[in-house]
Parts: structure tokens; C-alpha cells; sequence
């Protein structure tokens, strides 16, 4: 077995044993990088250099007998929209495109701080909006389970790092699903921490009342590995939670009985795969034989989620990206006055879904629609969140298929955004909920690529949610497991 | 595509600092409607007494003591400026000449 075929916990272990040096794992899997990513495509930048000395100075300071965190060493990607000092952090648009942080991300300083090296920055749709890597201004990211097929988004570019060996850990974004959707697609774990758990100092902000940094890993034992180092209380983030966090890896253990679940009528609609809905089933059945308390629950504003999300978003989003305006860094076009090359930079830098979004955004916010759209979305989300609470004085957690479909072709819904915008309807409702999520791999579709289900527990919940999901690791998946880089017919390369 | 909403992509362009061409606007006019006709859905909720999501966890407004803390140094905020002029961000002029 390569190194690079290793979870992250078990890299853990040979690194701890001193079986192997950090020098040799991230050799490994850079070597997995050269031999993939010009065909998957999952990286914007690679970083060896850093990497192999990150990994070189644990090293050292393990043969000093310095006592390290169990994920010294075990390198990990990180998607480009986290800030990386003196790295390259390009939220894979044309406005970004040269842009160095001066800084790190709170995220970062705390990768750097366990001692886990740096592989690269992964690709991702624009400034985080899109569900597929399609509206990257660089290129799109190839699913490894087959590769005429977009392996989700926007967190795509991590996906694909973790699912085809390229990187045993990586971070993504979660604004209304960018974590947990590719994580389906790519048969991954992929965790939405509460609001406010991860610091989101140094995450280029698309919607700040939504967006969330989560890990996406091979296993439940994985995540919860790095997201005790990226969880926590950080002064620099306004809205981050003042909580003690609890050591989700030392914590996890496997009996389930007496865990009250409920299925969410609406996430396994009718007109979802049947597959996908069978394989969901399956799981509630395993975990009722297993003790926990089976019931169905009814969240009746789903689809209502979908239509405050694309208003909350957008108007959150024009405002962030007012600081795109070519004086203090990125892109700048020419303009003869002050105003036009504020229009011109922005009109040339920005794609096209960006310019959607800033568009419907300004619209909502504008003199005149301001109560009926922004303002009342924002009444609809306090009622998705009463129902949720309602939901959770029933159930300790709640769940469903994380999308309606696996992952679809690339090139299938570029045409029409709000098919686009619908591949994300199971996922919206618990981001503007601000509670955890995460999506578990469900086996295989007849058609050989990954499905995925979604649990979600009240806030603060994770410990409860990794518990269910490193239960469910150990009846269905003796390992986790790996995509055999097929391409298939009609998908277009 | 009704005229209307056609001038309203261009004000809300115009608002929104962003320089759209002729096709792009065309183009944006009718993905906005149909976007604009699925956000619509939540009209159809009576929402009267409902307070407005603020925080979803409810967290109170954060607040810290007025200290000078260490700032960035000039070089490094500077380092990423399309334009500069010795200390300084440099800018076309401001005012519109004919």
C-alpha cells in the first residue's frame, strides 16, 4: 500500500511511531499530484517547496523529542479562498488572480501551528458561488469516480484533492452546501461546523450571516481529527462562538442507542433518484438495528429556504465584493475617471454567475425592495430556524439524502443557473439555520458513482453528528472507498 | 422581455459599479426574472411579527476596548496595489470630465 492510500488517522499513527518521516509522506502524495491533477484538476496552486520544509521541520522537531499534535505532519489542501500569507489566494476568479495576502487565515495559523504541511490552494467556483467548479475563471475540476462529471462545488477542487489520494485532508467553504454537496459527490465526509465554531478571519467573504469553513475527509475519525485544530473561540472573528471545544477525536465512540433520528419527508422527495433515497433508507435501517430511535419528521418550509437563500445571499455578496474596485489589490482595468474604472475593473474581473449574484443582490437591497425581499427573507429565515427547533424538541438529529442526484456531467447545467441553484436544495436550509451538517458516503449508484447523506444536528452538535457518522464508517465501509478514474461514456473531456 | 426591466438592469448596474455589455445585459435581464420569480415563493408566507434574523445563534453584538493594536506595516499593505505612487495608492481622477 502507497502512503498517499492512507487516511489521515493512520498517517497519524506510522508518524507517531516514527515508522515513516513527514518528509516521505509529503513526497508521496506529491508525487500522486504530478501523476493526477493534470487530469483532475483540483489544484490552482501547488506549494512542494513549503510543503516538503513544513515537513522536513516536523521531522526535526520530533527526532528533538518535542512532543507534537497527533496531526504534525499529515499535509492537507486548502481551498483558494482561504488566505495563505506569501501564497498565491485567488478565489479562482480573474479579480484575484495576483493576489499575495499579507496574512494568514486564523484557519491557516492554526494548520501551521500542529505542524501540517501545505500541498496547495484548491479550485472552486468563483468567490464561492456555483455547485460544480464550472464558474472558476481557470478551469473545471474532474470527479475521480469519473471524470466527464463535475465532482460538486463549491468546495470542488478539495474534493477531488481527497478523494483521489492528491491530499489525505482538506479545507472547503460552506456557504449553502460548498462542503457537504462535492463531499456527496466525491463519496466523502464532509462537515458544515455551527455558525461561528471556525474562525472565518481570513475566509474572502461571500455571504457573511452563511459562510463556514469545514474539513472534508475520508473518514469520521478524519474530520473530527482537523476540525479540533480549526474549531474555536478567535477575537479577530466578531461572530465566532466564546465556547470551549470539545476534543472531537478523543470523544468519539460508537454506541448509538437511544439517539432519537428523524427523516426529513421533504429530502427524500418523489422526484429525487430512486437509488439515492433507497441508499438513505438503508442507513436509518442500520442504525435502528442497531438501537437508535427511527421517525419521520416534516420540515414544510424547505422549498421556501431555497427562495430567502437566493435573495440573503446575493445581498450579502454585493455588499462584500464592493471592496473589488482595482485601487488597494487584484485586478484593474482603465477608465478616465474614478467611477468608470470602478465599473470596468469589476466588469472585466468578475464572471458571470459573480455578476448574477451582485446584480440580484443590488436589486434586492435597492430603494423600494429592500422590505420585500431582503428583510423578508430574513423573517422567513427566523421561521426555517423555528422549525428547526420545533424539529430538534423531537429528535436529537435529522437527516436525508444530501442531494437529489450524484454528481452530474460537466457542461449539463451551465446553461441555466437555476438548475444549478436547485442541486443545492437539501443544503440551504441548515446553513441558513446555522447549524451543523454532515454528508456521509452511502454507498455506491448503479451507475458507479458515490451517493451521499445528510445529518444535522442542533447547534453545537458536532460531537453527536461525527459519533453517528464514525459509527456508520465502521458497519458500512471496512475502508474507505476509492475511485477507480473511469471516464464515461458522453461525458465530455 | 418586458422594457421596463431592461432600464432596471441598467440603474441597478449602474449602482452596482459594474460595466455589463449589451448582450450581457440582454441576457441578465431574463435570468434575473426567472431568479427574481423563484426568490418571489417567500411572499407567500405571512411573515407579519416576525423578527428579521440578525445572528443565528443569537450571539450579542461584540464589542472591545478602544487600544492601538499593531497594524500591518505600509510595505506589506502596498505590496498588492495595481498603482502606487511612493506611499500611496494612486487613482484616476475622481471627477468625470466631457
Amino acid at each position: 500500500m502507497k502512503l498517499y492510500e492512507n487516511t489521515a488517522a493512520a498517517l497519524s499513527r506510522m508518524l507517531t511511531k516514527e515508522e515513516v518521516s513527514a518528509v516521505e509522506v509529503a513526497q508521496s502524495f506529491l508525487e500522486r499530484i504530478g501523476d493526477l491533477d493534470p487530469l483532475l484538476k483540483a489544484f490552482v496552486t501547488q506549494t512542494p517547496d513549503i510543503a516538503l520544509k513544513m515537513a522536513a521541520d516536523v521531522d526535526q522537531r520530533r527526532k528533538q523529542g518535542e512532543s507534537l499534535h497527533p496531526l504534525a505532519g499529515v499535509p492537507i489542501a486548502i481551498k483558494d479562498n482561504i488566505c495563505t500569507e506569501g501564497i498565491k489566494t485567488t478565489c479562482a476568479s480573474r479579480i484575484l488572480s495576483n493576489y499575495i495576502p499579507p496574512f494568514d487565515a486564523t484557519v491557516v495559523r492554526a494548520l501551521k501551528a500542529v505542524g501540517m504541511p501545505l500541498l496547495g490552494k484548491t479550485n472552486m467556483d468563483e468567490f464561492a458561488m456555483g455547485s460544480s467548479t464550472e464558474n472558476s475563471a481557470f478551469f473545471t475540476s474532474r470527479n475521480p469516480w469519473d471524470t466527464g462529471r463535475v465532482p460538486g462545488g463549491s468546495s470542488g477542487g478539495s474534493a477531488v484533492a481527497v478523494a483521489a489520494g492528491m491530499a489525505p485532508l482538506a479545507l472547503g467553504s460552506d456557504t449553502g452546501g460548498s462542503v457537504r454537496q462535492p463531499a456527496s459527490f466525491c463519496g466523502l465526509i464532509g462537515l458544515r461546523p455551527t455558525y461561528g465554531l471556525v474562525s472565518r478571519y481570513g475566509l474572502i467573504a461571500f455571504a457573511s450571516s452563511l459562510d463556514q469553513i469545514g474539513p472534508l475527509a475520508l473518514t469520521a475519525e478524519d474530520a473530527a481529527m482537523l476540525l479540533g485544530v480549526i474549531a474555536g473561540y478567535d477575537r479577530l472573528d466578531s461572530t465566532s462562538l466564546p465556547e470551549d471545544v470539545p476534543d472531537y477525536h478523543r470523544e468519539l465512540e460508537t454506541d448509538i442507542r437511544g439517539i432519537r433520528i428523524g427523516l426529513i419527508r421533504e429530502n427524500v422527495d418523489q422526484q429525487f433518484d430512486r437509488e439515492v433515497n433507497a441508499a438513505v433508507k438503508k442507513m436509518l435501517t442500520v442504525l435502528e438495528q442497531n438501537g437508535a430511535v427511527i421517525g419521520e419528521v416534516s420540515m414544510p418550509l424547505t422549498d421556501y429556504g431555497l427562495s430567502a437563500y437566493y435573495l440573503i445571499a446575493p445581498s450579502e455578496a454585493s455588499s462584500n465584493l464592493g471592496r473589488y474596485d482595482g485601487v488597494r489589490y487584484g485586478y484593474q482595468s482603465a477608465g478616465r475617471h474614478l467611477e468608470e474604472m470602478f465599473s470596468n475593473t469589476r466588469g472585466e474581473g468578475f464572471g458571470a454567475e459573480v455578476k448574477r449574484r451582485i446584480m440580484i443582490g443590488t436589486y434586492a437591497l435597492s430603494a423600494g425592495y429592500y422590505d420585500a425581499y431582503y428583510l423578508k427573507a430574513m423573517q422567513v429565515r427566523t421561521m426555517i430556524r423555528r422549525d428547526y427547533e420545533t424539529a430538534f424538541k423531537s429528535y436529537d438529529l435529522i437527516l436525508g439524502a444530501t442531494t437529489p442526484t450524484p454528481a452530474f456531467k460537466i457542461g449539463e447545467k451551465t446553461d441555466d443557473p437555476l438548475q444549478m441553484y436547485l442541486s443545492d436544495v437539501c443544503n440551504i436550509n441548515d446553513a441558513l439555520a446555522g447549524i451543523p451538517s454532515i454528508s456521509v458516503p452511502t454507498g455506491l449508484h448503479s451507475s458507479g458513482l458515490p451517493m451521499g447523506m445528510q445529518i444535522s444536528a442542533p447547534p453545537s452538535g458536532e460531537k453527536l453528528l461525527l459519533k453517528v457518522a464514525y459509527f456508520l464508517d465502521g458497519q458500512s465501509r471496512a475502508f474507505p472507498q476509492r475511485p477507480q478514474l473511469k471516464t464515461s461514456e458522453g461525458g465530455c473531456n | 422581455m418586458d422594457r421596463n426591466f431592461s432600464e432596471e438592469v441598467a440603474h441597478v448596474s449602474r449602482l452596482a459599479r459594474l460595466e455589463l455589455g449589451q448582450d450581457e445585459k440582454e441576457q441578465m435581464a431574463g435570468q434575473l426574472q426567472s431568479i427574481l420569480g423563484i426568490a418571489k415563493k417567500i411572499q407567500e408566507l405571512d411573515t407579519s411579527g416576525v423578527e428579521p434574523t440578525s445572528h443565528v445563534i443569537n450571539l450579542p453584538a461584540v464589542l472591545r476596548d478602544d487600544e492601538v493594536r499593531p497594524s500591518l506595516p505600509v510595505e506589506q499593505v502596498l505590496q498588492n496595489s495595481p498603482k502606487r505612487n511612493k506611499d500611496y495608492f494612486q487613482v484616476p481622477r475622481i471627477t468625470a470630465v466631457d
